[in-house]
């Protein structure tokens, strides 16, 4: 048994601090493009606000976007509520509201983490582009906390939360990465096979952190296999078909309703999500639009999240008479 | 390596003040020998250093509070001194059994207020004192709360005089806040001073939660075996809410916000991932006027709408119960000592702080006579807030005050400007004397608790005399030592002589 607001405030704070880590590795595979970029032309910050889908209110603030711009925008824009600055400190207040379930050690790290951002907010945005290791912070403390969630709380109701809202909120980041990224290098069905831009992919796949892994499944880089790899790898984590399995596990073991049947609306969007992934296949997904493909994927897995938010933190008295 | 030895106690001067650790002449008291001792074999780098790594575990730990004038919201650690305030053991049986003395004629108190006011028809204590009272309750009258206690949480204020006489200063019989800095101090204090502290045998605190939570499934209305416990807060914008999570995280049990809790079918319920769970035993740490919309402020959104109408009906036990506010009342406080003789038939082992009422005529004029000599306080505000100390007031202020008081003479009392006792602190770069209050904490339950030692407030601004955290105090561990002496006593005695004056 855990408080409808308790497994709120859980599922949320995983997904920011998931949210903020997402940023930060965005931000540091574009820095590193940026130094082999040999072609002017090129502005690879543009794609990371594409990504957020907050375009327009980035736009109407800074106009056109430029490494400072996109980084001030993404980092420490205090106002934006999706900049690392705002994801940390509202995952800390979420962990604040929530000490009494969390383990100290998490909260001692996500308490840490917000005075690290705070100090660097501080410094201001060409202080950290000067000395850019924080980024790189920002990824490894992402991980770190995860990591210590694993290995101090207890794998009951609050971690199942925990985890479903971060690998929900990852499964979001990558596809939306892969749509913004494919789109800019394929604009169209008809260009598969055109000359593309190997750092582009690779970077794509950095930014996933998925490079690697890639390199040991393919070996070649082609614009199929990483839709192959990033939405229908079973076994890297932060793949689409990966997350939404393992969100599906953490759903059913909170309810203990047997995986392959539903007892509320959360199970059975779910698991109608996690069925259309696992029966899909690259090139039929590349040949009816990636792009399309993506947006039907984003609107499902807010229905997912809309559902999960109706069956356990909504929830209303229905007095007997 | 030559150790740097400006933080040392020869320097230290005690003045004209009741020191908490030394005697007039500069020698340790009975009790302090050791740590005495112990604090002079330590360079000064040694001493900033624990005082550091003390600090650093309380920031990282998240043991923060908010002040409210901050719009800012920011937190901030409360300022933590690692010398320990030593209390000997002898002295501390004196004040528990006072403090025992206190809280049970209090509980008698608001049985017979919100009951068959025999104190009023005796007239021991004037009706028109307790009606005009802002934290009446007239919607707890002939409420019979579950074991007939009122008051289950108590964090009463000490402080001593020149003279050495320890007061109550208030009783804080509604939300009392502080316990959880007690036990934080504490964790640190003893990764501090290991040695120190088993050699003198310090009495532990560590087993509040427990004495806690045996208090309140003690509460519970019906014979439940399982009584649902949990810890109501206003929320993390709360000041106290390190605090309320805390708490509820050491005892085990459920830490609510008022929109987790709902009532229907004459019950208080929480709302879980798994259905609604029905509860037994509230500690909340929402005041009177939050904790129910539809019985006391409508605009209030932190509390639970009916829970007042089942508390009424024995369905939830709430701690401490609706109306104990009313003791609190400063000009209620002052008859404290007429009814610890009244129910209980006894001297008061504790006395008051002489207090004059301003709605007295006599006492007004006094008052208003000696206002650079008084403090005056509002008689229904707490933390520091609504208060003139008149020695270090301006003519400015005091003139407000007097306005104040004329247009409002309930509302205000005096007492005499206490020369508080003093502690040595860890200055800027020397060893220096601060006052200090002490608040320990007790439980009222089957059997009744004190928690020995409690929380020592420190002003540490230099000659300031106010404590509240909300003010700039800060805090120091508390030990009540025990009566066994070692060694260094006697050692300590001989080679002792710091710069009294």
């Amino acid at each position: 048994m855990l408080l409808s607001r308790v497994a709120d405030s859980m599922y949320w704070m995983s997904r920011l601090v998931e949210r903020a880590e997402n940023v930060a590795r965005f931000i540091d595979v574009t820095w590193n493009i940026m130094l082999e970029q040999r072609d002017e032309s090129i502005n690879a910050w543009a794609p990371l606000i594409h990504v957020t889908g907050d375009y327009e209110l980035f736009e109407k603030k800074h106009g056109e976007p430029t490494m400072e711009s996109v980084v001030e925008f993404l980092t420490f824009d205090r106002e934006y509520p999706h900049s690392i600055y705002s994801c940390v400190r509202q995952a800390r207040e979420n962990a604040r509201t929530i000490r009494e379930v969390i383990s100290s050690e998490m909260w001692e790290y996500l308490n840490r983490l917000y005075l690290k951002v705070s100090d660097h907010a501080a410094l201001g945005t060409q202080a950290v582009l000067d000395s850019h290791p924080f980024f790189t912070e920002v990824r490894l403390a992402g991980n770190l906390f995860n990591g210590i969630t694993d290995n101090t709380l207890s794998h009951g109701e609050a971690w199942h939360f925990g985890r479903m809202g971060r690998l929900l909120e990852r499964a979001d980041k990558t596809s939306r990465m892969l749509d913004v990224k494919y789109f800019m290098l394929l604009p169209s069905v008809t260009d598969i096979g055109t000359p593309y831009d190997e750092l582009q992919w690779i970077a794509l796949l950095r930014s996933a952190s998925g490079y690697e892994m890639y390199r040991k499944r393919f070996g070649r880089i082609t614009p199929l296999n990483i839709v192959n790899f990033l939405v229908l790898d079973t076994y890297f984590p932060r793949t689409l078909l990966y997350c939404v399995t393992k969100s599906e596990e953490s759903l059913h073991r909170i309810t203990g309703t047997p995986l392959g049947s539903f007892s509320n609306v959360a199970e059975q969007r779910m698991g109608q999500l996690r069925s259309e992934l696992a029966f899909s296949s690259a090139p039929e997904i590349i040949s009816r639009g990636l792009h399309e493909f993506v947006d039907l994927f984003q609107s499902r897995l807010n229905a997912v999240d809309e559902a999960v938010y109706k069956t356990f933190f909504e929830l209303r008295p229905t007095p007997s008479a | 390596m030559t150790k740097k030895t400006v933080m040392q106690f020869k320097n230290y001067e005690v003045g004209d003040f009741f020191d908490e650790m030394f005697t007039p002449e500069g020698t340790p008291r009975p009790g302090c020998a050791a740590l005495y001792n112990r604090l002079t074999s330590l360079s000064d780098g040694e001493l900033l250093r624990y005082q550091k790594s003390a600090e650093r575990a309380l920031l990282h730990s998240g043991i923060t509070f908010q002040v409210y004038s901050d719009n800012r919201g920011v937190e901030k650690i409360f300022p933590f001194d690692i010398i320990p305030r030593i209390i000997h053991e002898r002295e501390w049986n004196r004040i528990e059994e006072g403090l025992k003395q206190r809280i049970i004629a209090l509980n008698l108190f608001l049985q017979d207020i919100y009951g068959p006011k025999s104190i009023l028809k005796d007239k021991v204590i004037p009706e028109e004192v307790i009606y005009s009272a802002a934290t009446y309750r007239p919607i707890c009258e002939h409420i019979k709360p579950p074991r007939g206690i009122w008051c289950h949480v108590t964090g009463t204020d000490l402080v001593r005089g020149g003279d050495g006489t320890v007061y109550v200063l208030e009783d804080n019989l509604r939300c009392p806040s502080g316990v959880s800095y007690v036990l934080e101090n504490r964790r640190v204090m003893m990764n501090t001073f290991p040695k120190l502290f088993s050699d003198l045998r310090v009495r532990a605190v560590s087993d509040y939660p427990s004495k806690l939570l045996d208090m309140l499934q003690f509460l519970a209305p019906e014979q439940t075996l399982n009584p649902e416990v949990v810890v109501l807060t206003p929320g993390i914008y709360n000041s106290a809410y390190f605090e309320h999570s805390f708490l509820a995280r050491q005892m085990g049990v459920e830490l609510v916000e008022g929109r987790d809790l709902v009532v229907f079918d004459g019950s208080v319920h929480m709302r879980t991932t798994s259905g609604f769970q029905r509860v037994d035993v509230i500690y909340r740490r929402i005041d009177d006027d939050f904790i129910d919309p539809k019985a006391f402020r409508p605009d209030s959104l932190l509390g639970v709408p009916g829970l007042i109408d089942v508390y009424k009906q024995g369905r939830v036990a709430l701690a401490n119960a609706p109306g104990t506010g009313i003791a609190d009342d400063k000009v209620v406080y002052a008859y404290v000592e007429k009814m610890i003789s009244y129910y209980l038939d006894q001297d008061p082992i504790l006395p008051n702080v002489p207090t004059f009422l301003c709605w007295q005529d006599k006492d007004r004029d006094h008052v208003l006579e000696n206002l650079d000599k008084l403090v005056v306080k509002a008689a229904n505000e707490s933390g520091g807030y609504g208060m003139l100390v008149g020695p270090h007031a301006t003519p400015a202020e005091r003139e407000t005050f007097k306005q104040k008081i004329l247009a409002a003479p309930r509302n205000y009392i005096a007492q005499p400007t206490l020369a508080l006792s003093r502690v040595p602190i860890i200055g800027d770069d020397r060893l220096e004397g601060r006052h200090v209050d002490l608040r320990p904490y007790i439980l009222y339950g089957e059997s009744i608790y004190v928690l020995p030692g409690g929380l020592t407030r420190v002003a540490l601004k230099k000659g300031s005399l106010v404590v509240n955290s909300s003010q700039g105090g800060g805090s120091k561990d508390s030990w009540v030592v025990a009566e066994h002496h070692n060694h260094h006593e006697t050692q300590a005695q001989t080679q002792a002589a710091p710069g009294g004056s």
